[in-house]
């Protein structure tokens, strides 16, 4: 890979980073604002020995990568909101599972086919809870080029340690923007990879965990010969109706993540410190927060910057520790306040929680920003 | 104990879960045969089913076996095929998973060619959620949600293969079982989407509700309806009328996905 630096889209980002991490498994179909990926990836993935294909629709893509995965392959898909609807069954069945695979959402405005080419962040609840039925879910969301290349090597390293879908949930305005960046060398960032039993088939029980919760997966042609379905299963694989082995099964799936929140959490937080006012962006809105907040200093309002780089599991020690600092609270976004339902529920009334929201097809200018951080600034609690 | 099964089944989940008289044991017991016969190496085997009864038949057989989502069998197994061609994948599909829910990606697995043998128990009705119509329910027929008679047609499933791009296709019945393993060794020979049609019974719900008879009864109509291409020559339209053919009805060459794209990844490395 070169060291030079390049000009380049943060889906063309997304698609080089999923090949640093290995993926050498897209199946896809094609949706606009993340059509890119795909693009890049049918010319890419051949020169590599790896295998591209177009499904027929966004539902068989995601079945395709299951597929794909259950072999060996690290493997992923691209959408966007009407295609994410779509998957949202399949990537259920990989949670249930436990299949490695990595979703891409571009997002664009919704509901419905609202407008393709508009940005918005409107798919983050769908994002945890887009699937029937109680499962975890590790959601990331970059807000420059480069962060779109080290969060999709993060997802794919976050998808193979714990045996999970991750979604990788970018905005259109990431998705299409153009920046300078040069890309790491291999071996610059870590790569992780599943673990494969060491077990002799006889032994081997795919759905048994040890301390971590995430068992040992075994590719498919490699003769342990093995049960996947989406039915409540036992240590065994196959299907069981008993309360008691669903709920150690639901439990398991839960705490595999839950044990791990330290690790799978990552956010950025700029001069929050000495501030008064912090306001949580993430994703495209984080940049225009971050000019909104660099102006609000240069006046004399101290002001702090929070972005969550993981949306799910959502961040909510750091956020509880800020609520818990009495500094006011201020949530930024391109929707009718999804994250800021969060953050109210984790401040529980001990600080202030304000929001700046638009959901018009338009990215939330910086002085939209400012003028929001001005007015919540000078207000003093309780007025 | 018939060796097949002792080597082709896990035991220790048998009995199966099939309503008694059901004709999908028998597709299962021709199946293996097909695979013995055929020297198929059991750890380079996969068996893909989607939902419903048929789908259940993955979990019976010892081989490493995927039991999906709900007609979405064939993209599965395109996955698993593509990542790695030197596998064996059969999929296991009902009438209702494979041309209803399951429609769009069967006929875009056949455009495709991909190497599937493709096992579709058609019974003619949605047996595990209590005996619904399908797409392969014959006009006038009754079901749960047809009390007055099925007033939609069938699909004519293995022309629906044909027209798509299928490479091989054939049909036959649960009473006709050496036929059934025949079809199916040939159709796994073919190096391209073969879809191998099997009519089976469910007394439980199509045979009750259409006053079929016994299981036996079923199979007797298997065997008076289901008829070669010869005999249906020479049969007159109105004989015709109630008769459908047996044996291989399609069998052509045409390039194969997997392979296809293995000469782009050589023309390219």
């Amino acid at each position: 890979m070169s060291t030079e630096p390049r000009l380049i889209q943060g889906n063309e980002a997304c698609a080089e980073g999923a090949i640093y991490a290995g993926m050498r498994f897209y199946a896809g179909y094609p949706i606009t604002p993340s059509t890119e990926i795909a693009e890049i990836l049918a010319r890419r993935l051949p020169q590599v020995g790896g295998k591209f294909l177009q499904m027929e629709d966004e539902i068989a893509s995601m079945a395709a990568i299951i597929g794909g995965s259950l072999t060996g392959a690290k493997v992923m898909t691209a959408t966007s909101g009407p295609g994410f609807s779509l998957k949202q069954e399949n990537i259920g069945y990989a949670c249930m599972a436990e299949i490695p695979c990595v979703i891409a959402n571009v997002q664009r405005l919704g509901p419905s086919t609202g407008v393709a080419t508009a940005p918005a962040q409107g798919d983050v609840m769908q994002a945890r809870w887009g699937t029937h039925g109680d499962h975890p879910i590790i959601a990331l969301t970059p807000s420059s080029v480069r962060e779109a290349f080290e969060l999709t090597v993060r997802a794919f390293n976050l998808a193979e340690q714990f045996r999970v879908p991750v979604i990788l949930l970018m905005d259109e305005v990431v998705g299409h923007m153009r920046e300078k960046v040069t890309l790491p060398q291999p071996g610059e960032f870590p790569v992780v990879n599943r673990v494969k039993p060491t077990c002799s088939r006889e032994n081997y029980y795919p759905y048994k965990a040890d301390g971590d919760k995430t068992p040992p997966m075994a590719c498919f042609g490699e003769g342990y010969r093995y049960h996947v379905t989406g039915l409540f299963h036992d240590e065994s694989g196959f299907a069981t109706e008993k309360p008691e082995i669903i709920d150690w099964q639901l439990k398991r799936l839960h705490e595999k993540i839950n044990q791990h929140l330290d690790e799978i959490i990552t956010y950025t937080s700029e001069e929050t410190e000495d501030a008064d006012l912090v306001v949580i962006a993430y994703g495209g809105t984080a940049r225009a927060v971050s000019r909104a907040v660099k102006l609000a200093r240069q006046e004399g309002r101290k002001v702090g910057i929070f972005r969550p780089q993981t949306i799910w599991p959502f961040p909510e020690a750091a956020i509880g520790e800020l609520a818990a600092s009495g500094k006011k609270l201020l949530v930024a976004e391109m929707n009718y306040g999804q994250l800021l339902l969060e953050v109210q529920r984790v401040a529980a009334g001990r600080s202030e929680v304000h929001s700046c929201l638009q959901s018009n097809g338009e990215l939330t200018q910086p002085d939209v920003i400012l003028t929001k951080i001005r007015e919540v600034y000078e207000h003093a609690p309780g007025n | 104990m018939l060796p097949e099964i002792e080597q082709y089944f896990r035991l220790e989940k048998l009995p199966h879960m099939w309503c008694p008289g059901c004709g999908n044991g028998i597709i299962l017991h021709s199946l293996v045969k097909a695979i013995d016969k055929l020297c198929l190496d059991q750890d380079r085997t996969t068996m893909v089913s989607g939902i419903g009864c048929a789908a259940r038949a993955s979990g019976y057989l010892d081989f490493d076996t995927l039991h999906t989502t709900h007609g979405r069998a064939l993209a599965f197994a395109t996955g698993v095929k593509f990542a790695k061609p030197e596998l064996n994948v059969f999929v296991l599909t009902g009438d209702g998973d494979c041309t209803a829910i399951g429609g769009n990606h069967f006929i875009h697995a056949a455009r495709r060619n991909i190497n599937l043998t493709t096992i579709v128990f058609n019974n003619n009705i949605y047996g595990m959620t209590g005996g619904q119509y399908s797409p392969m329910t014959p006009n006038s027929c009754r079901a749960t949600t047809s009390p007055y008679g099925n007033l939609e047609r069938p699909f004519n499933l293995t022309e629906l293969a044909i027209a798509a791009g299928a490479t091989f296709v054939a049909r036959t019945t649960t009473y006709h079982t050496k036929q059934l393993t025949d079809l199916i060794i040939e159709g796994h020979k073919n190096k391209g989407f073969s879809l191998i049609e099997v009519i089976t019974h469910c007394p439980t719900s199509f045979g009750r509700q259409n006053k079929m008879g016994t299981p036996a009864d079923m199979l007797k109509w298997q065997r008076d309806h289901g008829i070669s291409a010869m005999r249906y020559e020479n049969l007159n339209p109105e004989e015709r009328a109630d008769k459908f053919i047996i044996g291989v009805l399609h069998k052509t060459e045409a390039p194969e996905y997997t392979t296809e794209y293995q000469k782009l990844l050589e023309k390219l490395g």
